[in-house]
């Protein structure tokens, strides 16, 4: 290898710098959330008296304890029926091949492409019309319709690359169509099952827009969406609103640390599937 | 799909057993398809088609629909205002996505080059945080990191730059830039990433040889780095473009589309005309024109990185 000390010494440099670019937002405002309630600091300055009392002040203001319960429901709602119905209609597109698989894919793909806010207004007044409007109902039905073309493209990707061996080696055994998705197929799409969760579940915890639209009680929507509340209301008192941004950040950072190979990995797989 | 290669001793009646499996198969096939395609289809192409069918009336989302033809969408050509919020919607294409995937693809390049070891794996693990946080957050902590008193003026002044402090988001000029800049921060470890996956998955020997010809990185750069990674930056690419034009989270807690509308983008102006404005046929209009424009800019890419690749 022939690289110079000073490109490698520069190289280093440029990656401190973006590191830095990265976390210096994140210092900012845990620092700014030391400082007393209702004043103004400055970016980056360490308080004369740190107010731990913030956080627990935040907690408190933001029903943080609700909004955790509520996130976690949702969350529960959403991710394993997601993973099952999509999981089902992959193994029939992808594995099984069914006359109309083709169609049925292109519209899946169709749906990888539709912004969000395209859709928003009408599905606010069909929810309305079916009564489920302002119950966490209206952010579960369709959140887990939004991920299926994700969902089922993801794993179609799998079951499309699983050797055809497998499958005739069960039926000679004598296995169904049932038993073949259940006991032979779905044991080994461990892995990519376990991605989609994951990611499924970091995208419903941080969904905002339709918790903002579908949802008017803050404390029945996600995590995300009740920050969007909790700024409204504390938009001036500066320490304060970071204290709480910290906390509402909190879960999702801990579980980054925790799953990293996992989210990465999933993230990845997505990406260049996609 | 096994039948052709069985013997024939039992052919018949083992022919019209497979037939049959394979008809009940097709059924169950598609009874295994129904529950996301029903969702799929109730709360998504649903709404998309209704989208369309409310473009074509006035409404106020409670009184009577009025068909108004093609009205609305002459309305959004027409006013600079609701034309504006495409402009935009292209110009921070800029900042989520050309940036982000350029100097993605230098800092991959750069980690990939100089920093293989734990260095290297702390600098992607910290680059990539900002994927995880809720978009909603990334514009909260920004907000206050681009005000009067934040971090951006103290470091200017610190450099003796105090005369250039604004409150960047409040500025007609700088406040798309200033969004612009979060999108940066947010999309910059993603693209990092998935590229630096790329680049470990490209044919060592290559970077090997070039560097016994002792190569530099602008070499390197150019010659391997780019053309080997064409199929990854046609998706980001598409991912990051998607972002940009349906960018809604980050705008509406940083600006709301303000000052002015110099920030406003299709998603927020759809929000504020059909949510405080009551103006459903209007709103209907501009997100069925943001779903085309996404379909229009996206499928080229796609198609370019496609044929590249291949």
């Amino acid at each position: 290898m022939k690289i110079g000390r000073g490109e490698l010494l520069a190289g280093r440099l440029i990656l401190l710098a973006m590191m830095a670019f990265t976390l210096m937002p994140f210092i900012s405002i845990f620092v700014t959330g030391l400082h007393p309630s209702n004043t103004l600091p400055s970016g980056l300055e360490w308080p004369a008296e740190p107010q731990w009392g913030n956080f627990v002040e935040a907690f408190r203001q933001a029903h943080m304890t609700n909004l955790l319960i509520s996130s976690t429901y949702l969350v529960i709602a959403v991710v394993p029926i997601s993973l099952i119905i999509s999981t089902m209609a992959a193994f029939a597109i992808g594995l099984l091949r069914i006359p109309g698989a083709r169609v049925l894919l292109f519209l899946f793909v169709f749906g990888l492409t539709l912004p969000f806010g395209g859709i928003i207004v009408p599905l606010y007044y069909l929810e309305r019309w079916m009564g489920i409007y302002n119950t966490r109902i209206a952010i579960v039905l369709p959140l887990i319709a939004l991920y299926m073309p994700f969902a089922v493209f993801w794993m179609r990707a799998h079951f499309i690359n699983m050797p055809t061996e497998i499958s005739e080696a069960a039926r000679v055994d004598g296995a169904n169509t049932w038993d073949l998705l259940w006991k032979i197929h779905l044991p080994l799409a461990r892995a990519p099952v376990t991605s989609l969760g994951i990611l499924m579940s970091v995208w419903t915890w941080n969904q905002f827009l339709l918790a903002l639209v579908l949802v008017e009680n803050p404390d029945e929507r996600t995590m995300a969406g009740a920050l969007g509340a909790f700024q409204g209301h504390y938009a001036t008192d500066v320490p304060l609103l970071c204290a709480g941004t910290i906390l509402i950040l909190l879960p999702t950072l801990i579980v980054f640390v925790l799953f990293q190979r996992q989210i990465i990995a999933a993230l990845l797989q997505g990406a260049v599937k996609g | 799909m096994t039948s052709d290669n069985r013997p024939v001793a039992t052919a018949l009646s083992r022919r019209t057993f497979l037939r049959r499996m394979f008809r009940r198969e097709t059924i169950l096939g598609w009874l295994f398809v129904m529950p996301a395609l029903a969702m799929y289809a109730v709360f998504v192409l649903v709404p998309a088609v209704l989208s369309l069918r409310y473009s074509f009336f006035r409404w106020n989302g409670i009184g009577d629909m009025r068909w108004v033809g093609l009205q609305n969408y002459l309305t959004v050509l027409e006013v600079p205002d609701l034309l504006g919020t495409i402009f935009n919607a292209f110009r921070l294409v800029i900042f989520f996505s050309f940036i982000p995937v350029s100097l993605g693809l230098v800092v991959a390049s750069i980690i990939h080059r100089v920093a293989t070891g734990k260095f290297g794996s702390i600098s992607r693990t910290v680059i990539f945080l900002p994927q995880v946080i809720p978009l909603v957050a990334a514009g909260i902590i920004w907000c206050w990191l681009l005000a009067l008193p934040g971090l951006v003026n103290q470091i200017l002044r610190s450099i003796g730059l105090g005369a250039y402090a604004i409150a960047w988001l409040g500025d007609f000029d700088w406040a798309l830039p200033a969004v612009g800049l979060i999108g940066i921060w947010v999309m910059l470890g993603f693209c990092c990433v998935v590229l630096l996956t790329a680049i470990a998955n490209v044919d060592p020997s290559l970077y090997e040889s070039a560097r016994i010809d002792g190569a530099s990185w602008f070499a390197e750069f150019f010659n391997i780095t780019i053309p080997m990674l064409r199929h990854e930056i046609g998706v980001l690419l598409t991912v990051t473009v998607i972002a940009a034009l349906a960018a809604f989270d980050i705008i509406y807690v940083s600006t709301a589309g303000g000052p002015g509308n110099s920030t406003s983008v299709p998603g927020v102006q759809i929000y504020i005309l059909a949510f405080t404005e009551q103006r459903i046929g209007l709103a209907s209009a501009l997100s069925v024109m943001l779903m085309v424009l996404v379909l229009i800019v996206v499928i080229p890419i796609q198609r370019l990185s496609r044929e590249e690749a291949s």
